[in-house]
Formats: structure tokens, C-alpha cells, sequence
């Protein structure tokens, strides 16, 4: 037989067939899982989870080094953005637990690893390390483990695992265009269903980990790190080892050349997160970060608008139920809700209130900052009264600048790195030629410059923009208050503004385009596509995707004059 | 995703945009800084561009090491040979250029050693591919030993005037004539324009004696239809047959040529001078054509022996009562602007200020051409007379005056 592994009870290589057809030990009798595989093509590929004890390495290819599998590849990348996001800040459940729980499930769904081969077996469930894993968090969060088989393997989860080498013949020349075993196979079509990975998936698997922990990072953020280089992406496979070689298709698969884009990381954890089954997340609630009240407050002090508006912010949270559990709340697959992308939905929220108090028609708000203005001669007592011009002249020289050295970034990012990229064998003295020109030649030029040295790496920080009240300039506008525009009617305030307008009459068939709304820059106000701009850039998102949800909730909103009589003050703006 | 381009490389045209946007305002210093960002994309096979990174690196490159002050020519030098060997398919034309830039900063020796490096460079079929470059760089080669043999032979000239002799300068220079001669008639044999090179073939054929070939150079790159018309060619061949004597019925036949691609050139004066004496009516009526046609030129309004040669002949015409109907001719499709262009009142008083003989022949040219009541002969001619020291203003109102009625005669 072409079985050559060692029995796991006795280390022998001796296998005979059963009846069943299953091979057993003929030393100990020990009876395997393994069944005579059919060979149907070279493509037919099966890898088998086996646990190999920490001392015993991977078979040595050649002098090159060794087999490996590209999901092997993943687990690393996974690996090193846990330790990240642990640096950052996350808590270590993330890695140990969670991530790479939710790894060895896709494994197995995906039948890479974990998992016998698919010819109906059952998953066993075996004892993992459930009992020594700490439970005393969140009751209400479901084990995971218990739906996990797991393999029996302790100490460092994610580096432990290793994948064995299958009988299925991997043909010479497949394995010959890429440093990985199975890299050429990476690409066949008869991988779609089976949701194929790539890297920006690897960030959806640390965003829905992130989610389940509640942790205080939302994807924008997340991706943020990731484009600042806390968390790594870009020429993440630098720190494979040494022996686990890198060429050919393996580059389609690990080197990215673009950064990561928001909706599609977003849409691959939700197919994700369907096709590993998995139940419904921890609950939001409103002591949780990522609840658009607390969102809304940070959100708030970032774009140095009044804390006076987080009242307004609550009020339309309640009104439209949008703080709830039971809306906040993840659960996979489930197709009739349409799920919560919490940053974006906190910064609809506060355009969505400026809209309310300031109409932002280009016109409304200017005249209520004159007004505003006026009333801040008199006022003596209170704090001073937030004038939308003055707030607009501040940020909008924030915004400029910032976008300006944003745009200074990207153009001197730099994708390439030390560790040489091949595409072939036969091509990498070429490579290492040019790479040694290029490194010559930046030396040369970095001199004329002045200092040769790639941007600095910001420090981390989840704010981009900070205004400190200790500014004498006056223009941290935190403490103003919303009295200069606010009237009082029957002892409460409220808005002067009578009129809204919507952003659009009827909402878009989200399963025909895609989409709830579309946005033209020039068919709305400039003072809305200025608020947009605004937390376009915080978020790093394009504009019409707040846009799209500040149309989701407005329809809420005003659900009943909408829905009701045609007979309401609300008109469409060109 | 609808992204057509993958962020490497709008990043990278990002770059390119602030390299080329410092470039433009001469921050040369910037440009370099974002030079070293944009240099890794020489690592990302571009192969379908018009314009790949490593031309883009080779040409911003050189502009800004020229520009910044820091770096040197050794600098420079490294940076070229690397250039050199990223592109196979332009190795040539970097060499070529590189050349210019040596010789740009006195450099001949090195760029002398460069272009004859390059000349034996051979790289299958790339050097048929190169083969324009291999030419240029073989003839900026010769022209090189040219430049030798002009610095041996003033050696040896200073020898012979101290009295000595020196076998070995003149053994080399003898080289250098060789080297280049082979090159230089190599590379005027293609149709181009080759002038700085067919001056130096020529200076060296006639050093030589061999003044046959060089007459058949010059009438070759003059006369022949394959070259692009080239009017120095005939400026080039002309100076020669004037060298050498040529008889005055050839030098105008050149000339000639030179009349009918260059109106307005500068040996027009030498042209009609000589078309004047000669005893041929045709001729002196193809010198009045001449100068006229020279001073339709802007470049000739204040050209005051071209308008004194038009004063003369007009006169000499007027006088001769012979040939009033070739002014006719000349003056019937100039009536309507040469008035305007050549003598308004402003020209008079501005001529008269800067320059009196100026004035002086203009407007005897007007007063025959406009008549005695004509703007400019009025106002110049009053002013000369003023002083009365002046007295060829006087005459010249005499004369205009005699021969008042000829301009009816000639708008007519």
C-alpha cells in the first residue's frame, strides 16, 4: 500500500486493510479512521489531520524545505494578526481561543483538515481543552468548543496543528509552480462553495472574532491598523519560517497589492459566519463599545462636535429602536435582517441629527450661526454657543491638511519588502538583481533627500483627530453649547427648524443593486457632503455609504409620515 | 471589486504624479524623496506600458541628480551604469546620452571612453534592433577624434613656430584623421541633417588636399533629394566654392537655391551684391527681386546695408530711365502693407532717434516708392535738413523732388 505514516500508538509502519476498508495497524491493531482512498485525478485532494507530536517536523521536500499547505500559510498570517491585535490592546481570548476556534472549524467545514474524509463520517466530538479553559466570562456565550472537534493537541493552539501529507498524488508539475503543496490548487473553481481563502478573509476572521468578544474595534478601525501597518497584511508572509518556501502561485495568494476594501471584508464575514454555523453572537448591549451610543460619543469627540448633540444622538437611537439587543445582535444566516455595520450606522446617526438641527440645505445653517453668533455677544453666564460656521472653518482646515498628508502616505507606500518574490526558480537571480539596483538606487536618491527612511508608523491610536479643550485658539468646540440654536418651548428645548429633508423618497431594492441608496456629490447640499466627507475620512469608507444608511434610518425615522397620508412637511432635495 | 487597478499601482502613479509635479516646480529635492518611493516599482513587471518605470527612473533620474547640488559626476556615473543595465533595449541610447552629458560638463576623455565602449557593445539581436544608436554613437566617436586631431595639429603648429618637430603628435594626429574620417563619411552617407559633422569631414578633407572629395560632400548633402532640405547645406557649399575660387556663375547658383528655401538669410546681401555687377539683366533683375524679398522680413527692418543696397538700385534704375516696370513688379504686391510695415510716421521719428543712416536710406526708398508728401520721406527728410551740416539730406530732397512723378508711375 502507498500508506506510509507512522501508527500513532506504536510507531510502526505496517497497515493492512479491513474488511470495511479501513487500514489498521498490523502491529497493534490498531484501527485508523482511514480508508482506501480512491484516486480519482490528481485533483482529488483530501489532507487528513494527524497529530504529530511536537518533536517530529514535516518531511523535507527537497533542500529547498519543506511540504506545506497554504492553509498552513493562513494559520501563520492568522497567527501573527492575533498577536497584533493582542499588542493593540484586544484581550487574549482572541487568540487562543476564539480565532482559532473559528480557524480549525472552517478547516474542518471546508474539509482541509480536522475532519475525516467526506464520505459521510460523523464529526467525533473529542475532549478538548474546554475543562481547562476559563468560563467565567459572559455566561450567556454559548461554548464553542462543544461544537468543535478538536484535535489532541495542547500548548500554542494555532502553531501546534500541523497537517500531514495525503496519498492523493500530487502531480509533479503542480506542485512544482508554487513553494506550497497545494497552491495550484487553490485557484480551481470547485473551491468557491467551499468559500476559499484569501487574505482580506483572514481580516474577516479577526473582525467576527473581534465581534464576538465585543471588543472596542470596529472594521474601520480594524482596517485602519492594518493600512497604518500595526496589524500585519502587507508582506505578511515575511515572517514564515525560513523553510517553508514561497514562489510562483503562492504570490497570487499571499502577496496582496491592494489594501483591504470595508464592504468586502464585511460581506466575507457574513458568508463566513454562515458557513461555519455559527449560532447567534453575544448581545450588544449598550455598555458595549460598539453600541451606536458609545460609538456615537467617541464619534462625536472626534469631529470636535458639542457633547450636548449625544443627547439627540440617544433620542434617535430610542426612537427607531436601533440600541436594542435583538437589532444589534450578529446571527449568521439569518437573510431577513439586514445586519449592522455599527461604525457606519453611528455616523449616519450624527449626520442624521445635524440634519435635524441644522437642516444643512446650504442655507439653514449658515443663518443659524449668525443667529447663533449674536446671541453669543449677550452671553455672558454660559458657555459659549456652538456656531456652525466657526466649527465648519476648524475642521475643514483639519480635513484639508489631514487629507493632504494621507495622500503624501499612500503615494510613498511602499509594497515591497527584503524577502525576495519569484515566480519561478529560474527567475530568481533576476529578482535578487534588481533588487539589489533597487536598494542601491533608493540609497542614492535617499541621500539627495535629505534621510532615507519610509514613513514612520503613527503610533496607534483609536482617534485620528483630537481636540483638547486646553486650546486657547477656541477650536475644541466639546464644550458648546446647543442653547444658541435651540429654542425653549413648553420648558423643554427643541429644534427651530421646522423642516427636514430626506435624502431620498424610496429606498433602493438592496438585492437588486446592492445597495439602499446611491449618492452624487453634486445632486445634494455641499454642506451634507461635507459632514460626509468628514466621516468618510474617519472611517475610511466612501461617502455613499454612510449615505446609504443615513437613508435606512431616515426612512425609520419618519416611517409613519412616509407610509401613512402623502402629507408631510418632508420634501426631496435636488 | 471594480477596481480596474490594483492599489500598488495607483499608489505608484500617485508617487509618479508628485515626483513629476516637484519636478516641474524645481524642488528638486522633494522630487528625489519621492523618487525613492516610486523606484521599487521596478521590482512589478510593467511590460505593457508605452513607458515602463525604468525609463521614467532613467530620465527623472538624470534630471535630478543634475539639478541637485549635492551630487556629483561619480554620483551621476553609478547611477548610469545601473541605468545601463536594467534595460537591455535602451542600453545604447543611455550610453549616447550619458556621452552628451560628459561632454555637457567638459568631460571628453570619459565620454570618449564611453561612446567607444559602447561602439563594441554586441547583444545578439538587440544590436541590429539599436542599430540608429550604434551609428550616432560611432559618428559622436569620430567626431571625438576630430576633436583630437584638431588639438594635435594646434600642437604641432606651435612646434613649428618654435622650431621643432614632433614625430610621434604627428604620427597620432595622422591616427585621429583616420579614425575620424571613416566615421564621419560613414554616418553623412544617411539622409539627416549632419551639419556640425560635414563641417569637420570637410575641414579635414581640405587639410588634406583632397578637395574633390569634399566639393562632392558638400554638393551630395546639398543636392541630394533623399536629405531633408537643409539651407546651411548650401550655406556650407557656398563658403567652400568661395574658399577655392569658384567662378562667380556657380557661387550664384548656389546661392540661388539658398534665396528660394531662405528669403530672409543673412548671405541675401552678398547675393545681391554680386547679382548687381553683373552684366546679365536677368541677373540684376533677380538682385532687385532679392532684396526685396529680404526686407519683407521683420528680422531686416532695421537692416541698414540691405535697405542701402535697395536705395541704390532704385536709384541707379531711375536714373538709367531703364527698367522703371521691375519696381512696378516688386512694389505691386507690397503697396498695401510695405507702407505701414516699413514707414509710418512712428518708424520715421523712431529710426531718425536711433539711427540716422537708417533713416536716411528708408526714406529715400519711400520718397521714390510713396512720393515727396509720403509720411516718412516728410518727416526725415525735414529733420535732416534742419541740421546744416547734414547736407546729403539736401540732396536727397533734390533728388526726390526731381523725380517726384515716378511713383505715379509705379502704383499705377
Amino acid at each position: 500500500e502507498d500508506y506510509h505514516e507512522r501508527c500513532v500508538q506504536c510507531s510502526e509502519v505496517n497497515w493492512g486493510l479491513t474488511d470495511g476498508g479501513r487500514f489498521y495497524c498490523r502491529t497493534c491493531h490498531n484501527v485508523t479512521e482511514r480508508t482506501r482512498e480512491v484516486v480519482n485525478s490528481a485533483i482529488t485532494l483530501n489532507t487528513r489531520i494527524q497529530t504529530i507530536s511536537k518533536g517530529l517536523r514535516k518531511q523535507e521536500k527537497s533542500d529547498e524545505g519543506w511540504e506545506w499547505y497554504v492553509c498552513e500559510g493562513f494559520q501563520f498570517v492568522l497567527r501573527k494578526q492575533a498577536e497584533a491585535l493582542e499588542a493593540l490592546g484586544v484581550c487574549p481570548q482572541m487568540k487562543d481561543e476564539i480565532l482559532c476556534n473559528f480557524w480549525r472549524r472552517y478547516l474542518q467545514k471546508s474539509q482541509q483538515a480536522y475532519c475525516n474524509r467526506p464520505a459521510g463520517e460523523s464529526i467525533k466530538v473529542l475532549s478538548g481543552c474546554e475543562s481547562s479553559t476559563d468560563m467565567d466570562s459572559e455566561p450567556e456565550r454559548p461554548s464553542l468548543l462543544h461544537l468543535l472537534s478538536l484535535s489532541e493537541s495542547d500548548g500554542d493552539p494555532l502553531t501546534d496543528c500541523s497537517f500531514g501529507s495525503s496519498t492523493g498524488k500530487v502531480s509533479e508539475s503542480t506542485s512544482a509552480c508554487s513553494g506550497s503543496v497545494d497552491g495550484s490548487l487553490h485557484f480551481m473553481k470547485n473551491q468557491k462553495d467551499k468559500l476559499r481563502m484569501s487574505m482580506p478573509m483572514t481580516l474577516s476572521f479577526c473582525y467576527m472574532a473581534l465581534v464576538w468578544l465585543r471588543e472596542s474595534m470596529t472594521l474601520s478601525d480594524l482596517l485602519r491598523f492594518v493600512v497604518e501597518g500595526h496589524i500585519p497584511y502587507l508582506n505578511v508572509f515575511q515572517c514564515f519560517p525560513e523553510k517553508m518556501k514561497l514562489y510562483g502561485l503562492d504570490l497570487k495568494i499571499f502577496c496582496v497589492e491592494s489594501w483591504p476594501v470595508y464592504e468586502e471584508v464585511y460581506d466575507k464575514m457574513l458568508h463566513l459566519a454562515a458557513f461555519l454555523e455559527l449560532p447567534r453572537f453575544p448581545d450588544i448591549t449598550d455598555s458595549c463599545f460598539l453600541h451606536p451610543d458609545m460609538l456615537c460619543m467617541k464619534y462625536l469627540m472626534e469631529a470636535n462636535l458639542p457633547d450636548e448633540l449625544h443627547n439627540w444622538t440617544c433620542r434617535v437611537v430610542k426612537k427607531i429602536h436601533i440600541g436594542e439587543a435583538d437589532f444589534l445582535t450578529f446571527v449568521p444566516g439569518n437573510k431577513s435582517t439586514r445586519k449592522v455595520k455599527y461604525d457606519v450606522l453611528a455616523a449616519a446617526v450624527i449626520v442624521v441629527v445635524l440634519k435635524l438641527l441644522f437642516l444643512l440645505d446650504d442655507n439653514y445653517e449658515w443663518l443659524l450661526s449668525d443667529f447663533a453668533e449674536e446671541r453669543n455677544k449677550n452671553n455672558k453666564e454660559d458657555g459659549p454657543y456652538f456656531e456652525f460656521k466657526k466649527w465648519y472653518k476648524v475642521i475643514k482646515k483639519s480635513l484639508d491638511a489631514e487629507q493632504k498628508k494621507m495622500d503624501e502616505e499612500k503615494a510613498k507606500c511602499l509594497w515591497r519588502c527584503e524577502k525576495p518574490l519569484f515566480y519561478s526558480a529560474k527567475k530568481k537571480s533576476k529578482v535578487l538583481k534588481r533588487r539589489q539596483i533597487v536598494v542601491n538606487l533608493q540609497h542614492q536618491f535617499g541621500k539627495l533627500s535629505g534621510s532615507w527612511q519610509p514613513a514612520e508608523k503613527p503610533n496607534p491610536s483609536s482617534f485620528q483627530l483630537n481636540w483638547s479643550e486646553d486650546n486657547t485658539d477656541g477650536s475644541c468646540f466639546h464644550g458648546h453649547s446647543l442653547k444658541g440654536i435651540l429654542q425653549e418651548k413648553c420648558g423643554l428645548l427643541t429644534v427651530m427648524n421646522p423642516d427636514y429633508w430626506l435624502c431620498t423618497v424610496k429606498l433602493c431594492t438592496e438585492k437588486f443593486c446592492g445597495h439602499l441608496a446611491h449618492y452624487r456629490d453634486l445632486d445634494f447640499p455641499a454642506s451634507y457632503h461635507f459632514v460626509l466627507s468628514l466621516f468618510s475620512f474617519l472611517l475610511r469608507i466612501q461617502p455613499s455609504y454612510i449615505h446609504e444608511e443615513v437613508c435606512a434610518i431616515e426612512h425609520k425615522l419618519f416611517n409613519k409620515k412616509l407610509y401613512k397620508k402623502p402629507k408631510y412637511k418632508a420634501g426631496q432635495r435636488k | 471589486s471594480h477596481k480596474h487597478k490594483l492599489d500598488f499601482r495607483k499608489s505608484k502613479d500617485l508617487c509618479l504624479s508628485y515626483i513629476q509635479d516637484a519636478m516641474l516646480q524645481k524642488q528638486w529635492k522633494r522630487a528625489a524623496e519621492f523618487l525613492t518611493f516610486y523606484i521599487e516599482s521596478l521590482e512589478k513587471d510593467f511590460s505593457t506600458e508605452y513607458m515602463g518605470p525604468s525609463e521614467m527612473i532613467w530620465r527623472m533620474g538624470t534630471e535630478i541628480l543634475c539639478h541637485c547640488s549635492q551630487s556629483n559626476m561619480k554620483e551621476f556615473n553609478s547611477f548610469i551604469e545601473q541605468m545601463k543595465t536594467l534595460g537591455v533595449k535602451r542600453y545604447l541610447k543611455v550610453c549616447l546620452e550619458h556621452a552628451f552629458h560628459l561632454l555637457c560638463n567638459g568631460r571628453t576623455d570619459e565620454a570618449y571612453q564611453s561612446l567607444s565602449l559602447a561602439e563594441s557593445w554586441r547583444f545578439g539581436e538587440q544590436t541590429t534592433a539599436q542599430d540608429k544608436e550604434l551609428k550616432l554613437i560611432q559618428a559622436y566617436r569620430g567626431l571625438l577624434d576630430y576633436y583630437n586631431w584638431s588639438k594635435q595639429k594646434q600642437v604641432l603648429l606651435e612646434y613649428e613656430k618654435d622650431g621643432f618637430e614632433d614625430l610621434s603628435v604627428e604620427q597620432e594626429m595622422h591616427n585621429s584623421f583616420r579614425k575620424a574620417a571613416v566615421s564621419l563619411k560613414e554616418i553623412i552617407q544617411i539622409p539627416g541633417v549632419w551639419d556640425l559633422f560635414v563641417q569637420c569631414y570637410v575641414d579635414l578633407l581640405e587639410f588634406y588636399g583632397d578637395h574633390e572629395e569634399a566639393r562632392q560632400v558638400l554638393s551630395e548633402y546639398a543636392y541630394n533629394s533623399k536629405f531633408p532640405a537643409n539651407p546651411n547645406a548650401h550655406v556650407y557649399l557656398y563658403q567652400f566654392l568661395k574658399r577655392h575660387g569658384e567662378p562667380k556663375k556657380s557661387l550664384i547658383s548656389v546661392l540661388k537655391i539658398l534665396h528660394d528655401i531662405v528669403p530672409c538669410h543673412e548671405l541675401m546681401i552678398d547675393f545681391h551684391a554680386m547679382l548687381q555687377k553683373s552684366k546679365k539683366r536677368k541677373k540684376r533683375r533677380l538682385g532687385l527681386e532679392v532684396i526685396f524679398a529680404a526686407l519683407d522680413y521683420a528680422g531686416w527692418k532695421e537692416n541698414v546695408k540691405a535697405w542701402n543696397c535697395l536705395a541704390r538700385q532704385v536709384k541707379q534704375i531711375i536714373i538709367s530711365e531703364k527698367h522703371l516696370e521691375w519696381i512696378k513688379q516688386e512694389w505691386n504686391s507690397r503697396k498695401d502693407w510695405w507702407p505701414a510695415f516699413h514707414f509710418s510716421r512712428y518708424l520715421a521719428k523712431r529710426n531718425w532717434q536711433e539711427n540716422e543712416s537708417l533713416a536716411y536710406e528708408k526714406a529715400l526708398v519711400a520718397g521714390i516708392l510713396l512720393g515727396k508728401d509720403c509720411k516718412y520721406f516728410k518727416y526725415v527728410s525735414h529733420q535732416g535738413c534742419k541740421d546744416q551740416k547734414k547736407k546729403k539730406f539736401r540732396t536727397l530732397k533734390k533728388f526726390v523732388n526731381k523725380h517726384s512723378s515716378v511713383y505715379l508711375k509705379i502704383s499705377g
